[in-house]
Parts: C-alpha cells; sequence; structure tokens
C-alpha cells in the first residue's frame, strides 16, 4: 500500500493511494491536487535520525573525483530540512551551483540494534524517494558534506509515498531517475549502490540504535546538474514514486 | 528516554572548533590537506536521540574503543523559532539552558562527519535540569568544570568562545531555522579530558548551582 500524510480542508490527514486519487482515513477521497502533501512520516515522539549517504554509487564518487569509500560515508541531517511533494525549494541568492540528489529513502519500522545484515528487512517499514538538494558553494572540508550545504529549510523533499516493504520485493533492483523541467538528467539503478541497503542497516544499527520512523537516505547515482528558480524536478523511483519539487529563489 | 521534562523532541547541534583555545591548536594545520583552509561557517553535528542519556545513568562505552573523549558544554534549548536573527535579539529566541557531557570516541581527524564517534548509544548525557535565561544571564560568563571520579579535569571558560552565544545563534540561524525545542551546543573547550569504563563524571557551571551537576558513570558494553 502507498502511504501519504496530507493537509486538507484545515486539518492534517493520513491517506493512501486508492485509483490514482487519496482515501483520507476518514473515508473522504480527494484528488492529488486538492491537498498540500507533507512528508510521508508518522509523528515520532523524539528527533528522528535522519542518515544520509554521500558516494555510495560508484558512479557518482568517480563523478566528483573521489576514490570509492571503504566504509560508508554518512553524514546527518535534522528534520527542519524536511519538506513535502509538489513544494518549493529556496536556491540563496548568489550561489553557482546547486544540485538535486534523487534517493531511495529507507523509513526503520522496528527498533534496530546490533541488527545482522540477513535479519535487515524485517526492520524497514518501507520506501520513500528523497531529494537531498546540495549547494555545494558553502563546501568546506570540516566534517564535510557540512550542514550549511545539507541542512537547509527546504532542502530535503521527501515523498510522496511511503510504499509498504510489501510491495517492494527487491528494493536493490529498482530505475531511479531526474528530470529537470522534462528533460532527463539523472538515470541509475539501485543494484549500483556501493554499500547496500541490508549493509546499511547492519553498520549504523552497530554502534547506534534506530527507531521507528528514523531515515536513511542511500545516496545519488551520476548525473547532477545546476537548478535554477523557475525549474521543476522530477526524482522519480520505480515503483516508489515521482516526487515533484520546483525551485524558488530566496525572496 | 526520560529526558522529556529537560529537553524538548527538537534536533540537538553541537558546534566544533568554536573555542579559541582549540581554534589556536588547529591552526597549524587549517590550511593543510584534507582541510585547505580555516573553516568559515560554523561547523556544525548533530547529536541524535538515540545519544540522550538522563543525568545519573550509566553510558556504555563499547570494547573497541577504550577511553571517551568529554565534551562538556553548556546546551541552548530555543523557545521561538530563530530564523536569520540578528545578534542582537537571538538570546531572546532561548529558553533556557542545561548542561551537557558531549561524549567522543577520540578521533584526529575532522575532515568527515563524525557520526561513527559521537552517535553511539547514551554519548550524550544531558541534565539535571534547565536554568532560566534570567537565572543564567550572560551564558559566556559561566565557567564549566569537569570532574572524573571527584578529581578536577577540565575548566570550560565559555567566554572564550570565537562565536559567543548570540554571535552562534544568530550566524547558524542565516542558514537553517533553529525550530522551537531544537538544542544549539556552545562550544566545547580545547584539550577535553578522556574517561573510561568504572570512571564517573560530573560537570557543573562554577558559582551557578541552578544548572545543578551532571553526572554520569561509564561502564562497559554488556556485549
Amino acid at each position: 500500500m502507498k502511504h501519504a500524510r496530507v493537509a486538507y480542508d484545515g486539518a492534517i490527514h493520513d491517506a493512501t493511494e486508492r485509483n490514482g486519487q487519496l482515501l483520507l482515513a476518514d473515508g473522504r477521497l480527494v484528488a492529488f491536487d486538492a491537498v498540500t502533501w507533507l512528508p510521508p512520516l508518522a509523528p515520532v515522539p523524539w528527533p528522528r535520525t535522519i542518515l544520509a549517504l554521500g558516494l555510495n554509487y560508484a558512479d557518482h564518487a568517480k563523478e566528483l573525483a573521489f576514490k570509492a569509500p571503504e566504509e560508508p560515508l554518512v553524514f546527518l541531517k535534522g528534520e527542519g530540512s524536511l519538506i513535502g511533494h509538489r513544494a518549493h525549494t529556496v536556491r540563496p541568492a548568489g550561489v553557482d551551483y546547486m544540485h538535486y540528489e534523487c534517493e531511495l529513502a529507507v523509513v526503520i519500522g522496528q527498533r534496530a540494534k546490533k541488527v545482522k545484515r540477513a535479519d535487515a528487512y524485517a526492520y524497514i517499514a518501507g520506501y520513500t524517494v528523497a531529494n537531498d538538494y546540495a549547494i555545494r558553494d558553502y563546501l568546506e572540508n570540516w566534517y564535510r558534506p557540512n550542514l550549511r550545504v545539507k541542512n537547509r529549510d527546504t532542502c530535503t523533499p521527501l515523498g510522496p509515498w511511503l510504499v509498504d516493504t510489501a510491495d517492494v520485493p527487491d528494493p536493490m533492483n529498482l530505475a531511479l531517475s531526474t528530470t529537470v523541467n522534462g528533460k532527463v538528467t539523472q538515470s541509475g539503478s539501485t543494484r549500483d549502490m556501493i554499500f547496500d541497503v541490508p549493509y546499511l542497516i547492519e553498520h549504523f544499527s552497530s554502534y547506534m540504535t534506530l527507531n521507528p520512523g528514523d531515515l536513511i537516505l542511500t545516496g545519488t547515482p551520476d548525473g547532477i546538474v545546476d537548478c535554477r528558480p523557475g525549474d521543476v524536478i522530477v526524482t522519480e523511483i520505480e515503483g516508489i514514486g515521482a516526487l515533484v519539487n520546483t525551485i524558488r529563489s530566496a525572496s | 528516554m526520560t529526558l522529556r521534562p529537560v529537553l524538548a523532541a527538537g534536533t540537538v547541534y553541537g558546534v566544533l572548533l568554536n573555542s579559541q583555545d582549540e581554534w589556536a591548536a588547529w591552526a597549524g594545520q587549517m590550511n593543510e590537506p584534507p582541510y585547505k583552509a580555516p573553516p568559515k561557517a560554523p561547523v556544525l553535528y548533530i547529536k541524535t536521540a538515540n545519544t540522550w542519556s538522563a543525568c545519573g545513568a550509566a553510558i556504555a562505552v563499547p570494547a573497541r574503543a577504550p577511553e571517551v573523549e568529554i565534551g562538556a558544554s553548556l546546551a541552548m534549548v530555543i523557545g521561538a523559532d530563530a530564523r536569520q536573527v540578528s545578534a542582537q535579539t537571538a538570546l531572546q529566541h532561548v529558553a533556557g539552558y542545561v548542561l551537557v557531557n558531549e561524549l567522543s570516541l577520540p578521533h584526529a581527524s575532522y575532515y568527515r562527519p563524525p557520526v561513527k564517534y559521537k552517535n553511539l548509544d547514551g554519548f550524550l548525557g544531558i541534565g539535571p535540569r534547565c536554568a532560566t535565561p534570567a537565572q543564567v544571564g550572560d551564558p559566556n560568563r559561566l565557567r564549566l568544570e569537569v570532574r572524573v571520579d571527584g578529581r578536577l579535569q577540565q575548566t570550560v571558560d565559555l567566554g572564550r568562545m570565537l562565536r559567543p552565544a548570540a554571535q552562534l545563534i544568530a550566524d547558524v540561524s542565516e542558514f537553517m531555522t533553529l525550530r522551537h525545542g531544537d538544542v544549539l551546543l556552545l562550544g566545547l573547550g580545547a584539550q577535553r579530558p578522556h574517561a573510561r569504563a568504572g570512571q564517573h563524571i560530573e560537570i557543573s557551571a562554577a558559582g551557578l548551582p541552578a544548572l545543578g551537576t551532571l553526572t554520569n558513570s561509564l561502564v562497559e558494553d554488556a556485549e
């Protein structure tokens, strides 16, 4: 099943996809364009851990002129950077290079501590699509990628759907693509991840407990380009969804 | 997690290299690879919820690293959202202050994010209580004392921060909103003391009993 979280008619609703419409938890059927889409995540009582991978596709690592990492290159993001489907992301004034990153996002379903790779899928609730924007002008070599590049307001669109694991039989063989104003600029497959999803869950849970609702953004393949105000960016993953985002200027 | 009375459900952000003394210790390397230049923006990191330990809690140290580094700091708990605020008004966004014991596994490189060194379960002692802005006054006047097994190991002068509290909030809020309940640590001292399993850590602010004394003991990971 595909789950969404939307604002409609003055309230926030859990919803599911039903024949090209949204079925709200209260029984109403509404059109996709009648709602404001929020990140498809249930609220959690503590701040959500958001792990994000850098250089997790060999071709992207090459594109950025680094050798492939020997262990996951991971950074953390705050929940304040998340926005939903069909929202706007701010390009700061005066920057030269801001790019999208289409990523398979794993949503943890149950508390995971010292989980073995073979058991890892049992700890996943589902998958969604993340667009992990970066403002490369602000890149510095201290705790790189630094938060000024990666943790800005509006710069992590997420959605539209949380898709149950049961509906994603092989998450390690999904096509990813990004279009900018309708033109394909990025295409790849999750099969090309350097560290796959079960590996990542084993690795992170070996030293930090993952809780329900925590996220792992699994990195992006080759094909990143600059995004300008007005550009419509669609990051899509086969079977998971197409996440639409529009760039706007800061003012 | 028993910290709900002290911390709201926000993200905890720490800042590296805010102490003048730590900056001075690193200055000789800052223009060398892989850093190539001194940092311009505040160098932030996140202490995720799995790291939170209440005052009095035992914190497990993994067998792979027998010693941990003690990062005493003062946490600023954000009240009203701070977005692109000026240093003049920044402290109006602080709802309260609380002591933290920001533990790390020692790491010699600051090039990559320190997740595997700083985000182990339990690696952020917090408490025992939140002091009001009126009780604290100017947070940069405080001196934090770190004791291990009762012996004073470090004094952190919060007056020696390159970005004092108000400037730090202003500079962080320039690029990301500090939301209600988020927490920003004011920075760590230089030459942070180490401790190992079996030892007991106390952090207090000299002359300010309103913050209380944060105590945590280190234990071997039961694994």
